[in-house]
């Protein structure tokens, strides 16, 4: 699919990686986690393809984790595919390996027949080739119902986006009501509450190129020329610095129409995400990302100083995607699982000692050293998150 | 993810870094350890190059002290390499390890096209006197120091320890018997020497260039003012730290009283190579960086991107052979960078990371192929990616000669490093061949919005070369 020039970064991310994984719940093309390496073979395959050849080192390897190392020596782009004794069933598959290029697939097969294949040009059936893999008593933990647990877990995080941008809009509409009548003690008291429905869902959120900028844009992140609108335009207004010059009632009433009107438009929008697992494991990490880089610091509310609801929001939202992978992540690395638990549970009770009234102090309040304490927090639940997608999706 | 993908044998980790473990200039080490010997048996030795009896603190340059021609060709080739080189000397030069000289005096700057050296020490000034005899004294003492400390000689008549008994020493003395690391002074002058608060300054009028425009705010800019702007920057580049960071250190005692140090700036390993002798260095993100970047063999895009031309108003003819140098200190966000799969790391840098090709394929110097398409029609090099939005094809065609540095400045308090790259672009005119890319890259490239911070910022205006006789900026006093 060809991406616009507005297309937002994030999206073109998160489309690369379902192009990459939806189809091939086993295995994540690239690379793998060497510690769940288990001997199956002294190194890689070597794999070379060419314009008419597709040259496999060895044509069987004992059971396990199995690397294959594809080197593109022909000059069209090229794929390499291991595809089951059938020839249909695709086990892993490797794309877009430009002339001249190496690229690892790394797959977990059980004991049994299967076909290589290298696609040249990626058009036809490929160069294909008889592969056997024996057992080598290494027991690949897949499960037969393990997509089903995944699959449960994407539609349950597309409920959760769904009741959020629903609760999101109501609360706008209110919060853009006040401020338009230029009640600034309501539209204060609505502010960070209404926005935590943004954060919980903003990888989703921010998928949409266009919209993120318009309703999210910080002061900072504007570009010459660039017309400022959004939650943080408001912001700026409610909780204004010195020498700063109020809004007339004309432009908060057009503020506050457009916020409506572009949080509208996301609700509408985020009706047809297509969520998959890999998309909530990277969104579970881009929400702690967010925190360590914006949060944490203080810059995200940079006059309101509401970060620590922006916070709990992102820590929310991070923390629901794991629980729908859980079931799945439970078969794949229980041991993740119970430390990603530990590490959620350990922030949460450091949050929580934040809190004050339905909200939570100011972040200007905190001492240097909660702040920290939050930081390596953050820190260590995300270094554990970053392996939950490899975790399920390989 | 560890290691990967070098992680899987030995071998092919190899086979992916061709000359990563033998260096620069390998060939050339031998001779020079056998050379640092000489010099330090020598003692004192003799500058050959000025027959006096001043105490070189670098023993290299005496012709009785090097074994042979391949430094005296290092030297030449040094010497050429402020006018043309070509890729053969050039070559020559690198290998002659780090003891060389780099000459102090010709029609540009040192340490523009000079091969890249390994540390960074910038410091930016701010001019507090308003006298402009003193000001043109300072400059005269300065060219004189830089032009002693870069041929491997201590500032001062009586150096570091020939001096009286009862006075400080002229020179601090940290650098005594280090080579002289290809050390190279390059000067710029900052908006604010031209005028501040509205008012012109030192009688300089109608001076300042158009080109040296107040930078405009770029998209995710956090500028710092303490490590912002500066009337007057001094680059040092050396092969050592301390000859670099003794050559700022002098530099502002010298100053004292005429400039204070408004912010300064140390950087290792380099992070692009100016020459095509240099193996391509990474940066903290482990990439490859500066593939692309102008290289002194260049000379007609030399001529094109950097140096500045004849076409600038009268006011400006000072400028002629000069070059505006953009300085940027980049944060990047490394922890969060380290928990990004290879895949998406490679997809926003637009390249591999083992080899640095193209993902279009190829090898490291392959032209990418922006139109290759891969699965569904999308382009191997992502629309987002930095390789991509920063090449001349979707610039314009405009290129500027890079010549950054990584950094590491402790801690922020949060236990992450405040680390980075502090970029250094050295361009004809920041108006076509940076403000446009930077906006470009801060607006459009992933990696930009989601990695990195810039911190600092300054803009320069770096005069042509010296002659001996002359001093820094002498055109813009005339």
């Amino acid at each position: 699919m060809f991406l616009p020039a507005s297309s937002s970064p994030k999206l073109r991310r998160t489309l690369a990686v379902i192009g990459a994984a939806a189809a091939v719940p086993l295995v994540l093309a690239g690379c793998t986690d060497n510690t769940k390496t288990t001997g199956a073979t002294d190194g890689p395959i070597q794999v070379s393809s060419t314009a008419n050849e597709c040259k496999v080192s060895t044509g069987t390897a004992p059971s396990g984790n199995l690397t294959f190392a594809v080197k593109n020596e022909g000059t069209e782009v090229t794929e390499f595919y291991l595809l089951a004794e059938d020839g249909l069933r695709i086990l892993g598959e490797v794309e877009n390996i430009g002339p001249g290029i190496t690229r690892n697939l790394v797959v977990t097969a059980p004991a049994g027949k299967y076909n290589t294949a290298c696609k040249p040009g990626m058009q036809g059936e490929g160069i294909r080739a008889s592969f056997e893999v024996t057992e080598s008593g290494t027991k690949p933990s897949v499960d037969a119902d393990f997509q089903k647990l995944l699959d449960n877990g994407s539609q349950q995080y597309a409920a959760y986006v769904k009741d959020q941008t629903e609760q999101l809009i109501v609360g706008t509409k209110a919060f853009a009501e006040a401020f338009a009548a230029g009640d600034a003690g309501k539209a204060r008291d609505l502010y960070a509450s209404t926005r935590m429905h943004w954060e919980r869902i903003e990888p989703v959120a921010e998928s949409f190129g266009d919209l993120d900028p318009k309703l999210d844009a910080r002061e900072a992140d504007l570009e010459p020329g660039q017309e400022w609108t959004g939650w943080h335009r408001a912001e700026k207004d409610l909780f204004p610095p010195a020498e700063y010059t109020a809004m007339t009632p004309a432009e908060r009433t057009a503020i506050s129409t457009q916020l409506v009107a572009d949080t509208e438009d996301l609700v509408t929008r985020t009706r047809t995400v297509e969520l998959t697992p890999d998309k909530l494991g990277n969104g579970a990490k881009e929400l702690l990302d967010e925190v360590a880089t914006g949060k944490v610091t203080g810059e995200e509310e940079i006059w309101s100083h509401t970060d620590l609801w922006d916070f709990q929001a992102n820590v929310d939202g991070a923390r629901i995607a794991f629980e729908n992978l859980r079931p799945a992540l439970e078969q794949k690395d229980a041991e993740l699982a119970q430390s990603l638990d530990e590490k959620f549970t350990a922030l949460q009770t450091e949050l929580k000692k934040h809190a004050k009234g339905d909200g939570f102090v100011y972040y200007n309040e905190l001492s240097q050293e909660q702040v920290q304490q939050l930081a390596a927090l953050v820190d260590s639940l995300g270094e554990p998150l970053s392996k939950l997608t490899a975790a399920v999706v390989l | 993810m560890s290691g990967c993908p070098f992680g899987h044998t030995g071998e092919s980790a190899d086979a992916n870094r061709p000359g990563e473990s033998n260096g620069v200039g390998h060939s050339g080490e031998p001779a020079a350890v056998v050379t640092h010997q000489e010099a330090h048996d020598g003692g004192v030795a003799t500058s050959a190059a000025e027959g006096t009896s001043r105490m070189s603190r670098r023993g290299l340059l005496s012709l009785a002290g090097v074994g042979g021609a391949g430094a005296v060709a290092g030297l030449a080739a040094g010497f050429l390499g402020h006018d043309v080189l070509t890729a053969a000397t050039a070559s020559a030069a690198d290998t002659t390890a780090g003891d060389a000289a780099v000459p102090f005096f010709g029609d540009h700057q040192a340490g523009i096209t000079t091969p890249a050296q390994d540390r960074l020490h910038m410091a930016a000034f701010d001019v507090t006197t308003e006298d402009r005899k003193e000001l043109i004294k300072l400059l005269k003492d300065w060219t004189a120091a830089a032009e002693a400390m870069t041929t491997g000689n201590p500032t001062g008549k009586t150096g570091a320890v020939d001096g009286p008994y009862d006075a400080p020493p002229e020179d601090t003395g940290e650098a005594l018997d280090l080579p002289a690391a290809k050390l190279t002074l390059t000067f710029g002058f900052g908006a604010g020497l031209f005028e501040k608060d509205g008012k012109p300054r030192f009688g300089l009028d109608g001076r300042r260039p158009e080109a040296l425009i107040d930078l405009p705010h770029f998209p995710g800019d956090d500028l710092q003012p303490a490590r912002t702007g500066g009337d007057i920057v001094i680059q040092a580049c050396a092969d050592d730290p301390q000859v670099a960071v003794h050559a700022i250190r002098n530099l502002a005692r010298i100053g004292f009283g005429k400039v204070r140090v408004h912010w300064s700036q140390l950087g290792f390993g380099r992070t692009s190579s100016t020459s095509r002798a240099q193996v391509t260095p990474r940066n903290l993100f482990g990439f490859k960086d500066g593939t692309n970047n102008l290289k002194v063999e260049d000379n007609a895009l030399l001529e094109e991107h950097v140096w500045v031309g004849a076409g600038a108003g009268p006011g400006e003819q000072w400028m002629r052979g000069g070059s505006y140098l953009v300085a940027r200190r980049i944060q990047m966000h490394i922890e969060i960078w380290d928990r990004t799969s290879l895949r998406e790391q490679e997809g926003l840098i637009g390249r591999t990371k083992g080899v640095g090709a193209p993902l279009s394929g190829g090898e490291e110097f392959t032209t990418p192929d922006f139109s290759l398409a891969g699965r569904a029609g999308e382009p191997l090099i992502p629309m987002d990616s930095h390789m991509r939005l920063a090449h001349p094809d979707q610039n314009a065609g405009v290129r500027m000669l890079r010549r950054g540095y990584n950094f590491t400045d402790g801690s922020d308090g949060l236990g992450h490093l405040d680390a980075g790259l502090f970029f250094i672009a050295f361009v004809k005119d920041p108006r076509t061949h940076y403000v446009p890319m930077q906006l470009a890259l801060a607006k459009g490239d992933t990696l930009s919005v989601e990695y990195l911070k810039h911190t600092g910022s300054g803009l320069f205006a770096v005069p042509p070369g010296v002659q001996a006789g002359g001093f820094i900026g002498e055109g813009l006093f005339a």
